[in-house]
């Protein structure tokens, strides 16, 4: 890697942190856990890099970390986004007609 | 061409992920945004299989392994119980490091010798965070599941002892930023990361597990993020980067409410505390008032507002949907009932909160400590269920305790407070805590399920009915 593409993944890495910590910081405690669940999900994007390690099938060690990786990711991704998904349905919304439902239809 | 189209497939998918997290801000949206995460990911593996290079043996293993995979993780989602959520979230952080860890080590042997420096430190440093976060995770989550003692475990000089590994850790990647051929050393770093993580857990005791849970989800996305690094892959170091800020966020929050700082839960072994500290008010004993399920269940019936309290023993007795009927028991009676949940409570970020939406209880019922502290006065009877360092007011005033200035929940300041306990041993962290010998303060002992059952017969008037 260029140091050009070096500095230009820094900044991807330094902008999405801010990113994160502005988005983040506004998720109530109350979805915490689920917040969890969901980031886990989304870091099992490295995903992405097992299925190429896996696919190109270089060598035999190779082939058998990125088969580990794949299988792997794939759990936390299918089981991820499941169990999130889960938890969330279960927070029911408060019982009396609460102005929050109205904003959400009219957005 | 072929190779800009996908990278501006994994830009929509970054924006996918993004919003996902915005739209966790509100119970309301967060369940659009688990779409949105969806679709981002169903672009990225989509615009990643579109890739040139792959041969058919590997294609076919790719199929396989996604199929073993989703075959793992559809029971794994749909089937865990929510008391089960923190050791399922911390083996879900074992997995994602494993796979962290395995293309890590996977690289360093294809193409450890083609990477610059500055690709082979941070190459080493994902290593060494996969297998840390891997073997960590395994053990929190076998604390969490109770098959490995939550006490902490300790021994002489164990912070020297892991500090002394993680020096070697470095001075190994460091020499293979050098000499990158000698791709055996890959394999002792990643053995030495490995027993890190053993040797980093081990001496965390269950009342820090939040916080540990948050550090281990932060140190699974930077080396995610530390990969991407590697690859030049901006999806994974966005993804990674939002993962590893959420995960520090979490903590930070954890450490807040327990008024302590990272070098203090790391290597503090918080449940060791020498136990004489809290120990003199229970050499002199004091009184205590305790009172039958019925009594309690009685004065709360009288009450006009009522504030539950709920820590890790409501979950271990799995007592959240008794205590919705006991709620329900309570406000047809015109008792005005509130969950209060301190941000430590239970043994991850948001454990309760989970557990009681999972009892149908509405989540405008739950109640953060700063919401309520202030109204504790004016509350009538405060049940605690199963909680206890975390309404211990020993906090505010005694200096020698080892909780003082942790952020407590003022139970106290109500009118009459109940206590749901098995017997007057202490606490997780072994601390003695004088809300017990308050005398506004009844204790109500039992099993948190079997109480609060009876509690809700009482209250609901089942039991005359069914005497008549």
């Amino acid at each position: 890697m260029s140091s050009d593409a070096i500095i230009t993944s820094l900044f991807v890495f330094v902008l999405a942190g801010f990113l994160g910590f502005e988005v983040i910081r506004k998720v109530p405690k109350l979805l915490h856990t689920p917040l969890m669940a969901l980031t886990n999900a989304l870091s099992a994007i490295a995903l992405v890099a097992s299925l190429v390690v896996l696919g190109q099938a270089r060598t035999d060690y190779s082939t058998i970390l990125g088969f580990i990786a794949v299988v792997a990711s794939t759990i936390n991704v299918v089981g991820g986004f499941l169990i999130t998904d889960k938890m969330l349905k279960m927070f029911k919304k408060p019982a009396r007609p609460a102005p929050a439902a109205g904003q959400e239809a009219g957005s | 061409m072929r190779e800009n189209i996908i990278q501006l497939i994994y830009l929509v998918a970054v924006v996918g992920f993004a919003l996902s997290l915005k739209w966790m801000s509100a119970a309301s949206t967060a369940r659009r945004g688990i779409f949105a995460g969806e679709i981002g990911f169903i672009l990225a593996i989509g615009a990643t299989l579109a890739l040139p290079g792959y041969t058919s043996e590997g294609v076919i293993l790719i199929i396989i392994a996604l199929a073993i995979g989703t075959a793992i993780g559809i029971p794994m989602g749909l089937k865990v119980p929510m008391t089960a959520m923190p050791e399922r979230i911390a083996l879900s952080h074992a997995f994602g490091a494993l796979a962290v860890g395995a293309i890590g080590v996977a690289k360093f042997f294809l193409d450890g010798e083609k990477f610059g420096k500055f690709e082979l430190a941070v190459l080493g440093v994902e290593v060494v965070l996969g297998g840390l976060v891997f073997t960590g995770s395994l053990m929190a989550a076998g604390k969490l599941h109770e098959k490995l003692p939550q006490r902490p475990i300790l021994f002489k000089g164990q912070n020297y002892v892991n500090f002394g590994i993680i020096g070697i850790c470095a001075a190994i990647v460091i020499y293979l930023m050098f000499r990158p051929e000698d791709t055996w050393l890959v394999l002792v770093l990643a053995g030495l990361a490995l027993a890190v993580g053993v040797l980093l857990t081990i001496p965390i005791g269950g009342a820090d597990m939040p916080t540990v849970i948050a550090l281990l989800n932060s140190y699974a996305g930077l080396s995610a993020a530390a990969l991407g690094f590697v690859l030049d892959n901006k999806l994974l170091i966005v993804a990674g980067a939002l993962d590893g800020t959420a995960g520090l966020i979490l903590a930070i929050i954890m450490c807040r409410a327990m008024n302590r700082s990272f070098r203090n839960v790391m290597f503090g072994a918080f449940g060791a505390v020498d136990e004489t500290a809290g120990g003199g008010a229970a050499g002199e004993v004091a009184p205590i008032r305790s009172a039958s399920t019925d009594e309690a269940a009685d004065i709360m019936k009288m009450a006009r507002s009522v504030v539950i309290v709920p820590g890790y023993g409501m979950a271990v007795a799995q007592a959240q949907h008794k205590v919705r009927e006991l709620a329900d028991a309570l406000e047809k009676e015109g008792v005005d009932v509130k969950y209060a949940i301190h941000p430590v409570a239970g043994r991850m970020p948001g454990h309760m909160n989970v557990l009681l939406a999972e009892a149908n209880v509405p989540y405008d019922k739950l109640l953060d400590m700063d919401e309520i502290n202030s109204d504790f006065p004016q509350v009538d009877v405060v049940l605690v269920l199963g909680a206890n360092d975390v309404v211990n007011p020993s906090a505010r005033h005694d200096t020698s305790s080892p909780i003082y200035g942790m952020p407590i929940l003022n139970v106290d300041q109500a009118q009459t407070i109940m206590v749901v306990k098995r017997s007057m041993r202490s606490g997780f962290a072994g601390i003695e805590n004088e809300l017990f010998y308050n005398p506004k303060t009844l204790m109500v002992f039992g099993d948190a399920k079997a109480v609060v059952t009876e509690m809700a017969i009482e209250v609901s008037g089942q039991r005359d009915a069914i005497s008549l």
